[in-house]
């Protein structure tokens, strides 16, 4: 079965394609997208793709993504790809690209560390060691922070 | 290079030429008024009469003035001030801002928030590079160097910041050995030991002992377990006394960053092995030259 058939085309908005397969409610969760903003949004979990054997796909209609939010994205998904139609043209195509640095994003597990504490001005920002398996370490305390604590963290699970 | 201006966070942010000068600047018995007419910000929002009195020490004895506060009690930080606000009020007044706080990363924060340099010293369970310097110059004065040695290093080496700046600082030179001695849940995190670029290994100090020229031991500190049973368990986990050393090396020197409480036994005092008191001494010229290098 042709994606096209599982999942219509848009007319403007973003298409997030080659999602590790299991992951798209993620992706949605990331991007703080719950339905009731209205947009129209479409997902598929688990279809064929010859890249990834399986994939997910999820389409937002009327919503272009920013790059930080695309960055976001890579954490949990870092086979991405982000195509932004306009007039059912994709007039955009990204791939998701995970920057050196990840900052405001994510939360220091140390809660030691100056970037957990109430009221301060600092924002939590860490240095990416190592992207497979993802392992990040943060920027105050050096504590590191693994795939498995990133992901947890993003999508709330 | 000039430490002019600049912030003092981690033992890291030298090189050891760095290190050198001022390990030569302190041990040229200068004396001076580098820092008259300047204002020193003692920003201790965690107790330390040690480290506290010698950067005061530091301070008068070049001149300079200071200003500051020990732990949060009786300080409109205990109204409820933020440690950022605590900052930009200090750095209106003072021409360098001393951080102690309990919260890894805090002088950091310091130093984002403040135009004076920051010095560290001592935030969270990691840092503490004045603690460093001051070790490495003790080695470098006793041993005439500080590379090629084999050094043991006892103690909390997972919650200890004084342990864990001391290994940070032997990756700047090259050790001929370094033994890790620990109780298996006080073994360094692998965020410090993937950072070990020495050669390095587990051991218990009965085996090494006699291989040792260098012995940096710290206390097990209640206050930085974060399960007080844990601590049950480990504490008086090792001692050391003037029996155990006879299987030492003549010349083996014992370093401790001090206050200890019984890892150390009163006997080993009157041996050649205890320099821990003179390490403790050492910290003041150490902060002073420090001092007269880094304030603008
Ligand atoms: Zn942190």
């Amino acid at each position: 079965m042709s994606e096209e058939l599982v999942v219509r085309r848009i007319s403007n908005g973003t298409v997030i394609d080659h999602i590790p397969s299991g992951r798209a409610l993620k992706v949605l969760r990331i991007l703080g997208i719950t339905g009731e903003e209205g947009y129209m949004v479409s997902m598929v979990m688990n279809v064929y793709s010859k890249k990834l054997g399986k994939k997910d796909i999820v389409k937002v209609e009327g919503r272009e993504l920013s790059s930080e939010e695309v960055n976001k994205i890579a954490l949990v998904a870092p086979t991405a790809t982000i195509n932004i139609v306009r007039d059912y043209e994709v007039v955009e195509k990204r791939k998701v690209e995970l920057p050196d640095r990840i900052e405001g994003i994510l939360r220091c597990v140390n809660p030691k560390c100056v970037t957990n504490a109430p009221r301060e001005a600092v924002h939590p920002s860490f240095r990416v060691i190592s992207r497979k398996p993802l392992k990040l370490v943060c920027e105050y305390c050096g504590e590191y922070l693994t795939e498995e604590e990133v992901i947890a963290q993003l999508a709330g699970t | 290079m000039s430490f002019r201006g600049k912030d003092v966070l981690s033992i890291l942010d030298f090189t050891r030429n760095d290190l050198e000068r001022l390990f030569r600047i302190a041990s040229s018995k200068f004396e001076g008024d580098e820092l008259k007419g300047k204002v020193v910000a003692l920003a201790f929002f965690e107790p330390s009469t040690r480290t506290r009195l010698s950067f005061e020490t530091a301070t008068l004895r070049l001149g300079g003035g200071y200003i500051g506060f020990d732990a949060i009690q009786g300080t409109s930080i205990a109204k409820g001030e933020t440690f950022s606000d605590t900052i930009r009020m200090l750095d209106a007044y003072a021409d360098v801002i001393v951080v102690r706080h309990g919260l890894e990363g805090a002088a950091k924060l310091a130093a984002e928030l403040a135009k004076a340099p920051v010095i560290n010293a001592g935030d969270g369970s990691k840092r503490h590079p004045t603690q460093a310097m001051i070790d490495l110059y003790t080695v470098w004065r006793e041993k005439k160097g500080i590379d090629n040695l084999v050094y043991g290093v006892l103690g909390d080496l997972r919650y200890g910041r004084a342990s864990s700046s001391f290994l940070r600082a032997l990756n700047l030179y090259s050790p001929k050995k370094v033994y890790l001695i620990a109780p298996k849940s006080l073994r360094p995190k692998e965020e410090l030991l993937d950072t070990l670029k020495i050669p390095w290994e587990f051991s218990n100090l009965e085996e090494v002992l006699p291989e040792l020229d260098v012995l940096y031991v710290t206390r097990i500190q209640k206050e930085r377990f974060p399960d007080p049973a844990e601590y049950e368990r480990v504490k008086g986990s090792y001692r050391i006394d003037a029996a155990l050393l006879k299987n030492a090396k003549e010349d083996m020197i014992i370093l401790h960053p001090l206050p200890r409480v019984d890892e150390i036994a009163l006997d080993v005092d009157s041996t050649p092995h205890a320099l821990y008191f003179k390490q403790a001494a050492y910290g003041v010229p150490i902060r002073m030259a420090l001092l007269r290098e880094v304030v603008p």
